[in-house]
This record gives structure tokens, C-alpha cells and sequence, in this order.
């Protein structure tokens, strides 16, 4: 029997690969390997999960099994990819030696890390996972943290009475995207936040400067605290004690571990959670170990094949160049140029269904159509089509709440819309060039 | 009145809170979602939606 397509990845690339396989190819076996349980969950309702109330384990909106029966897949679960030959159009894993006739990476990507100074540095945690966030839910919501350490006070205490103190302090590196929706979440459920970042504002990397000042704005109205111009320096435990009432009218000490996190402009702030937020970097690991070429993702060419026939890749692992490899002879490395990474669930759709489609026997380009993107910040909606990196202009706006990424050439190239001005992007989508 | 999670991105459609700015009124069924109504959020179908409890 021909080997099967193994694709390695079970998150939405992995996943909607093989959910748009199937519907043009129910006989191809498919080996579906992953590191972690495989249970299909979306991955941005991590950074809404609190205001709607899910639970970790409501995230899960299908289970690995199932997900697997239903699109009669092969599933490992927790089980590691350790190397890759082209050549043999083998891999090798932690659950031994598979052929493959297609390989799909659709590996993701990991948290960039900062070293950071302070006995408490590896506390710092990214929320990259279900798994992550299972973690995070727990140390927000547990009875106690896993630094609260009870000394003294032989009497139960009254909770009651605690409940300033059990308004757990999170401390967010980074006010992107992720560090943005996180701290509306936390905020908005009652959570003390401070997000530190060296930029100027919320989210200056995509928002015209103005919608990032009203954002600003927004999430300070809901009482997050800001440090901009400023970086974490280090992350130290520090005991605290906390004078809490008990039962009666006495009162008793307990002391804690916290974290005290000391940043570049001398501030001190002692919290109970930190999390890093300054984004990702795709995991080329296994891909340029297997000698593809790779950039800033794994490099793939609009069929989303790599600079190895047979091998495919997508999602937040991939980088995306335009043209094919070798067509004309010169182009792959000119098409690298300009090739980019694109971690938001609109593209990985789109690419699913072109791969899928190039899997099942008709090789198909993917072409992204302009994809605006959504902002999880209820304090102040945003709607954002980003001009193309590299585009030449500048941010215009008409009407309050509504900008335009004008060129040269007074063309729209990209939108920004905010608060109820949402509402039109549809109609804003029409206006920009191609 | 019932919820519909879109299983990609989590956006959810609640039928008494319809989607008025898709010309989607308030009240508005699940099955009386018309068909090429996609995702605000993330574009994909209306098929790629599930009931949800919350």
C-alpha cells in the first residue's frame, strides 16, 4: 500500500487541512502527528475565554478522538517529529520510523523569549496553547497560587474579608495584539493588569496612531495601567505580608511569594502572574534540519510547496512567496523577498483549502484575498486591514473612528476602523486596492 | 434563543442579539441565516459554526 500524507501540526493549519481534504478525498490515508493532545479548540477565543466564561476544558470544541473518527484520520497524539529525509520521504519520531508519499508542516509557531534577569525569570509564561492557558487559568482562578506559601495564623481565615488581596495582579511584556486582548479579557473580569512595552502605544506596529491613543484610552478606562517606553529588567520572588481579619475581630499575618518585576524606567511592580506577549517566531526547527529553506518561516511558494518537492507547509510555520520554485529558473529566490508570514486564521484557511485541493491531485496557488482582522477588545472594537508590508503612504482619516492607508498614487491600501465604525467594514473592504 | 460558536475562531452568534450589521436582525433563527453569511471574524462559512452552550 502507498504511504500516507502525513501531516505534523493538529492545530487549525493541521486540522482544516484534513477537514477540506476530506471533502474532495475520503480514500488517501492520512497520519496526523502531533506533540500535544490533538483536541481541536480555536485558539483565539484564549484571549476572550474570561469575559465569556469558558473554562479551559469548554475550549475544547471537539476532542482529538472524535476529530479523528470523523475524518477517518490517523491519529498520534503526543508524539514528537524528531527528523525529517527528503530523500527517503521518511521521517522519524518518538513513536518510530513512517514513510510518507506528501508531508505537510504545519508546525506553528513558538513565543519569542527574552532572557531576563531574577531568580523568578522562569515564571514568565507565554499563552501559546490550551495547554498554556490551562495553566494560566488555574494560577488565576486556583485558591492559590503556586507561590502563595501560608506562614502563621493557626485559624481559618476568612476569604471574605480577602477579597482585595485575591484580585490577582497580572503583569503583560508586550502591547501587540495578544498583549492588547489579554489585557481587555483580564481587565474587563475584574483582574489588576499593567502591560509594559518599549513602543509608544497599543498595537503600533498596525493601528494609525490616533486609533492607538483611543485604545489606549479605552483599556485604561477599564483600569489597565500602562508602561510605555519602558521593558521588563528583571522578575525576582519577594515575600510579602498580608494582614488579613479572621474570624472574630483579630487579625493575622500570612506571608506570600510574589513576583516583583523591576522595569527599565525604575518602576517596581509586584504581581502575581507575568506573561510575555512580544509574539512568535515560526518553528522552523525539523524543516531546517531537513535543510529547506527557510527565513523567517519555512519558505513556500504559492502552492505552498517548500524547496522540497513533496514537502507542504502552512499556517503560522510558513513564509509565503508568490511564484513557484524554479518557474522561471531564477524566481525562488527573487519571490523570497518579499515572501511573509502571516499568523491570523484567514490565511490559514485559505491556504488549507488550496493545499487540500493540490493534495487531492489538482495542484492549486493560493491566493489571499484582503483579509482584515478582527481586534478582541470589546472596551474598543477594531477592524484592521493592514497595508501590505513595505507599502509606501500614510494613514488618513475622514471620519472619526475610520482611517485609510493612502499611497502615493491616492489609493487605498488598507483600513483601520474602531467603535461602531465596524460596522462598515465590509463596505471599506471594497474601497482598497488589491 | 440559542448561541452558535464558530469552531475556528470562537466568534459567537447569538440569535436574540442577531447581527445587525450584516442586515442580520435581532431574533433572527440560526436556520434563518442565509447561507453566504460568513464569519465577521474569520470569513469561514456558516456551516463551520456548532450550537454552544454558555
Amino acid at each position: 500500500m502507498a504511504p500516507p500524507i502525513i501531516i505534523i501540526g493538529a492545530g487549525l493549519a493541521g486540522w482544516t487541512t484534513v477537514r477540506e481534504l476530506r471533502k474532495l478525498d475520503q480514500r488517501t490515508p492520512v497520519l496526523l502527528i502531533t506533540a500535544d493532545s490533538g483536541d481541536f479548540y480555536a485558539k483565539p477565543a484564549l484571549s476572550n475565554a474570561l469575559q465569556q466564561q469558558r473554562t479551559p476544558a469548554q475550549l475544547v470544541t471537539t476532542p482529538a478522538a472524535k476529530m479523528a473518527a470523523t475524518h477517518k484520520v490517523s491519529l498520534l497524539a503526543h508524539t514528537r517529529v524528531l527528523a525529517i529525509d527528503p530523500l527517503t520521504r521518511t521521517l522519524r519520531s518518538t513513536r518510530g520510523e513512517f514513510s510518507y508519499r506528501h508531508l505537510v508542516l504545519a508546525t506553528g509557531a513558538q513565543p519569542i523569549r527574552l532572557p531576563l534577569a531574577g531568580d523568578a525569570a522562569d515564571q514568565v509564561q507565554s499563552i501559546n496553547s490550551l495547554d498554556d492557558f490551562s495553566w494560566f487559568h488555574q494560577r488565576l482562578t486556583g485558591a492559590a497560587g503556586c507561590g502563595d506559601k501560608v506562614v502563621g495564623g493557626g485559624q481559618p481565615l476568612n476569604l471574605q474579608s480577602a477579597s482585595e488581596h485575591s484580585r490577582r495582579h497580572v503583569l503583560i511584556m508586550g502591547a501587540g495584539l495578544i498583549g492588547c486582548e489579554f489585557a481587555n479579557d483580564l481587565a474587563a473580569a475584574g483582574y489588576r493588569v499593567t502591560v509594559v512595552d518599549p513602543s509608544t502605544g497599543p498595537m503600533t506596529a498596525l493601528l494609525p496612531t490616533s486609533a492607538s491613543a483611543q485604545l489606549q484610552q479605552a483599556l485604561a478606562g477599564l483600569g489597565v495601567r500602562w508602561h510605555f517606553g519602558a521593558t521588563v529588567k528583571s522578575v525576582n520572588w519577594v515575600k510579602t505580608k498580608v494582614s488579613m481579619a479572621v474570624a472574630g475581630s483579630a487579625r493575622v499575618h500570612q506571608v506570600e511569594s510574589i513576583l516583583q518585576v523591576e522595569l527599565s524606567n525604575g518602576s517596581l511592580a509586584p504581581v502575581d502572574i507575568a506573561l510575555s506577549a512580544i509574539g512568535l517566531r515560526s518553528d522552523t526547527t525539523l524543516a531546517q534540519a531537513a535543510g529547506l529553506v527557510c527565513e523567517r518561516g519555512i519558505v513556500v511558494d504559492a502552492t505552498l510547496q517548500t524547496s522540497s518537492p513533496h514537502i507542504y507547509a502552512l499556517g503560522d510555520a510558513a513564509q509565503y512567496a508568490t511564484g513557484l520554485w524554479g518557474v522561471p529558473a531564477d524566481a525562488a529566490a527573487a519571490s523570497v523577498a518579499g515572501a511573509r508570514t502571516m499568523p491570523y486564521v484567514m490565511p490559514i484557511m485559505s491556504a488549507a483549502r488550496a493545499l487540500a485541493a493540490t493534495l487531492a491531485g489538482t495542484p492549486t496557488a493560493v491566493a489571499f484575498a484582503l483579509m482584515p482582522v478582527a481586534i478582541k477588545t470589546p472596551a474598543l472594537p477594531i477592524v484592521v486591514a493592514a497595508p501590505a508590508p513595505g507599502t509606501a503612504g500614510e494613514w488618513r482619516s475622514e471620519s472619526s473612528g475610520q482611517w485609510q492607508f493612502m499611497d502615493g498614487q491616492h489609493q487605498v491600501r488598507g483600513f483601520a476602523l474602531t467603535g461602531t465604525q465596524t460596522a462598515h467594514r465590509a463596505a471599506q473592504a471594497k474601497l482598497v486596492l488589491a | 434563543m440559542k448561541t452558535y460558536l464558530c469552531i475556528v475562531c470562537g466568534f459567537i452568534y447569538d440569535e436574540a442579539a442577531g447581527r445587525p450589521e450584516d442586515g442580520i436582525a435581532p431574533g433572527t433563527r440560526w436556520a434563518d441565516v442565509p447561507d453566504t453569511w460568513a464569519c465577521p471574524d474569520c470569513g469561514v462559512a456558516k456551516a463551520d459554526f456548532e450550537p454552544v452552550e454558555i
